[in-house]
């Protein structure tokens, strides 16, 4: 498995060096050897993963990003998981991770006093991304000059690196996230129909309820939700039925998910869903216990093509079948099992233990191959890469 | 992903080897045990390699002057002087061909094998087979500890010494074989190349999908045919205990270790893929090749440490006498055990030959046993380590009275 260098280079004080990496690292262990470990039903941690790859931020984009994406995920993600989809979008937007992403940190009004006495400007990524990805879905209904009045509306909303407020008071603590007048675009801006006046953040955070409210977010949503748990393509019948619980409970989460989960098409017997990198890890560390170093968790997503917090863009990973069925992937899967076999050798039958973390989907072919396997570590790469195993 | 393990080059695998059992104790001075007053100047070292999977000794060393034989083996028999020309042990043993280390140590006295022997075990599972293999108990189900563990365990303490390291056992590998878990502590060390490629795998979960997945059954008839998962023959050079070069990699560095002055005394290999189902003679040919060049590595690394080492190579139990539909072989019961060494007193098949007439097979499908492997084990660590047979019997192979250790296996 990779291994991470703890030398840093000539010349570079150890801790500028590695922070950032260091801070990722012990992300990654609360989560894989944390968070993971403890629930019996793993509901609640799929979700904060799910949630955390719809408002997906990338730790490629330096190191800022690469300090904050844990912090990310734990203080806009996880408090609001159960709770209304309006107010994690407002966790996301204000918080400096994703700020600093979709360059928002940096977008000035064109009006405004920073504006004006500087050549900088509008930056419309956050925006564009907030309609597109976050709320109402690239066929949600908005045009391009929805796109630049949002832009507007969230010029301000940055991150505390020394700005001063009038009488030089700083805006806020360093690092966390401020609104920022000088920068604010000022005046009443329509976003869909609707006019939002000039109440400094406020008018940010209207725009935001009522984005997080809108009948096509919900669409998107329910969707997106319906694609995570049951099929590439769901049921039309079942997203609407979400769509009409987000809709009816103002989103309202745990809401949509009783919905869900009280749907026969989530509770099809065939698996048609392919467990995704991360959570085929997890399914192995949880049925093992291995507990591995981070660095090497981090580098078995890396190679399994799903680096955490890392997608290629703020669309986050794909969640279809086709996105992971790949021989490359199978091929580091094997490996993987195999590495995983050898590491967590067991002295019972590898048939009780396969009985026993795959219930009643264990099929008879897998039994039948397990029971034929040479040795126990065989045995258990087999469970491991078994369909049961690999699907969901 | 991480195990415990330290992943070291052989060179330097002594400092960075690291303990599996009793925290502390490379740290600590030890007792040595009583080893070197045993017999005399020998300070012995003993080396057990398990074959995983059930070797067929009828392929690694053909009983060519068998009247059966021929007829049992058909396409897949050997001959002293036709087609699948075996290297000759005596006028009715053979050697495979594979194997021409094995064969010079024959020659020079250094080597020696059993054969139609088998452990206490007489059922057909892997997993069990191997249990009572390693575990040195009659009956499958412990599996606490194993035979080589408990036998360093027992043998009397003897002088101070620097190094705890010399008490301890080795455990060679990407993780311990049960034969040398247990109460004494053990050293693990793997090559640093090693990986835990399974050579076999790729054919099982092809059978397995294409009973079950057609979706995964695509993704790996692709991977194997660009060549991205490496499988059964064409697995060439990629390491591991499945591999040839792995298996040399592993014997070279346990060599290594075991010759340092403060070195273990014990170590433990394990090689894989020997269950040859099907096509078994071009799978046996590589794996066999593989154990000759650890016998070979152990020879070369071990230097003059070499004179005082006995290696066992011993597998769960045997295969059927009759070659199967697809020129394989399924479970059976008697097998071969190799002993090498410069300790051995070789140049010799020791077998109380049982036949290969139908009725002289056991369930009128496999070579019967008719030597206890554990009657040969204990032979060893009597004449090698001074080991008191009460004591084998009591806590090395439990419930083993009745099968009196072998003597003059030691040269």
């Amino acid at each position: 498995m990779p291994k991470m260098a703890d030398t840093p280079a000539a010349g570079v004080p150890n801790m500028m060096n590695n922070l950032p990496q260091r801070v990722f690292l012990a992300e990654v262990d609360a989560r894989f050897n944390g968070t993971i470990r403890g629930p019996v039903i793993g509901f609640p941690e799929r979700l904060a993963m799910f949630w955390a790859n719809h408002f997906a931020v990338a730790v490629s984009k330096g190191p800022a990003l690469r300090v904050t994406a844990g912090a990310f995920e734990r203080e806009a993600i996880r408090p609001h998981v159960f709770g209304r989809f309006e107010n994690m979008l407002l966790a996301v937007e204000t918080h400096p991770a994703m700020l600093a992403f979709l360059d928002n940190q940096q977008s000035i009004g064109p009006d405004s006093r920073a504006g004006t006495r500087s050549k900088r400007g509008l930056n419309e990524n956050l925006a564009r991304e907030i309609m597109e990805l976050h709320t109402l879905g690239v066929d949600g209904g908005y045009t391009q000059r929805d796109v630049t009045s949002l832009a507007r509306i969230l010029t301000g909303w940055t991150i505390e690196r020394g700005q001063r407020g009038p009488h030089g008071v700083p805006l806020g603590r360093p690092g966390t996230f401020v609104f920022n007048t000088n920068a604010h675009e000022p005046g009443p801006q329509s976003l869909l129909g609707v006019t939002y006046r000039d109440d400094g953040v406020e008018q940010g955070r209207a725009a935001l309820r009522d984005l997080g409210r809108h009948p096509s977010t919900a669409r998107h949503i329910a969707l997106k939700l319906a694609r995570h748990f049951v099929a590439d393509v769901p049921p039309p019948a079942l997203v609407s039925r979400l769509t009409d619980a987000f809709t009816r409970t103002r989103g309202d989460l745990s809401a949509v998910y009783l919905v869900l989960i009280g749907s026969e098409e989530a509770w099809t017997p065939e698996l048609v869903k392919i467990r995704s990198p991360i959570e085929y890890v997890v399914a192995l560390l949880r049925a093992t216990g291995e507990r591995p170093k981070p660095q090497a968790i981090a580098g078995t997503l890396n190679a399994l093509g799903q680096p955490l917090w890392n997608p290629s863009g703020p669309n986050g990973f794909a969640d279809t079948v086709d996105a992971w069925a790949s021989s490359e992937g199978l091929a580091t899967r094997i490996d993987l099992a195999n590495l995983i076999a050898a590491a967590t050798p067991r002295n019972d039958d590898p048939r009780r233990f396969a009985q026993a973390i795959l219930g009643p989907l264990l099929s008879p072919h897998t039994e039948h191959a397990m029971a034929r396997a040479e040795d126990r570590k065989q045995a258990l790469s087999l469970a491991y890469l078994s369909p049961e195993f690999q699907r969901r | 992903m991480s195990s415990s393990i330290s992943h070291s080059s052989p060179g330097s695998a002594s400092r960075r080897a690291i303990i599996f059992g009793g925290a502390g104790a490379l740290f600590a001075w030890g007792f040595m045990p009583r080893i070197a007053h045993a017999s005399g100047a020998r300070d012995p070292r003993l080396v057990v390699i398990i074959l995983r999977g059930a070797l067929d000794g009828l392929t690694a060393v053909p009983p060519i002057g068998d009247p059966g034989y021929r007829a049992l083996r058909e396409q897949i028999a050997f001959t002293f002087d036709g087609p699948n020309k075996a290297l000759p042990l005596d006028s009715f043993f053979g050697l495979h061909p594979s194997m021409p280390n094995f064969a010079r140590f024959y020659r020079m006295r250094q080597a020696a094998v059993v054969h139609a022997s088998a452990t206490a075990y007489r059922d057909r599972s892997h997993f069990d087979g191997q249990d009572v293999l390693e575990s040195g108990y009659a009956t499958p189900g412990h599996t606490d500890s194993g035979w080589l563990n408990r036998l360093l365990a027992s043998l009397p303490k003897g002088d101070r010494v620097a190094s705890a390291s010399a008490t301890c056992g080795l455990a060679v590998g990407a993780n311990a074989p049960l034969v040398i878990r247990g109460p004494a502590p053990v050293l693990g060390w793997a090559p640093a190349t090693l990986k835990s490629a399974d050579p076999e795998l790729p054919a099982r979960l092809s059978d397995l999908y294409a009973h079950s997945d057609p979706l995964f059954a695509k993704l790996l008839a692709e991977g194997i045919q660009t060549g991205k998962i490496a499988s059964g023959l064409d697995m060439k050079a990629r390491g591991g205990p499945g591999d040839p070069t792995g298996m040399e990699q592993m014997a070279a560095g346990a060599a290594r270790l075991l010759a340092e002055p403060n070195g273990p005394r014990v170590a433990a290999l394990a090689f894989e893929g020997w269950d040859t189902h099907a096509q078994e003679l071009g799978r046996l040919a590589r794996l066999l090749a593989g154990l000759d060049g650890a016998f070979a590595a152990f020879e070369k690394e071990m230097g003059p440490a070499w004179k005082d080492t006995v290696i066992v190579a011993v597998t769960e139990f045997g295969r059927t006498a009759h070659v199967n539909g697809t020129q394989g072989t399924d479970h059976g019961t008697g097998t071969v055990m190799f002993l090498a060494g410069g300790a051995v007193r070789g140049g010799r098949v020791i077998a109380n030959w049982p036949g290969l007439r139908s009725n002289q097979l056991r369930d009128g499908r496999d070579l019967a046993a008719t030597t206890d492997m554990r009657a040969i084990l204990k032979g060893v660590a009597v004449d090698l380590f001074g080991a008191s047979p009460a004591a084998l019997s009591r806590s090395v192979f439990p419930g083993s009275d009745a099968v009196a250790p072998t003597a003059g296996l030691i040269a």
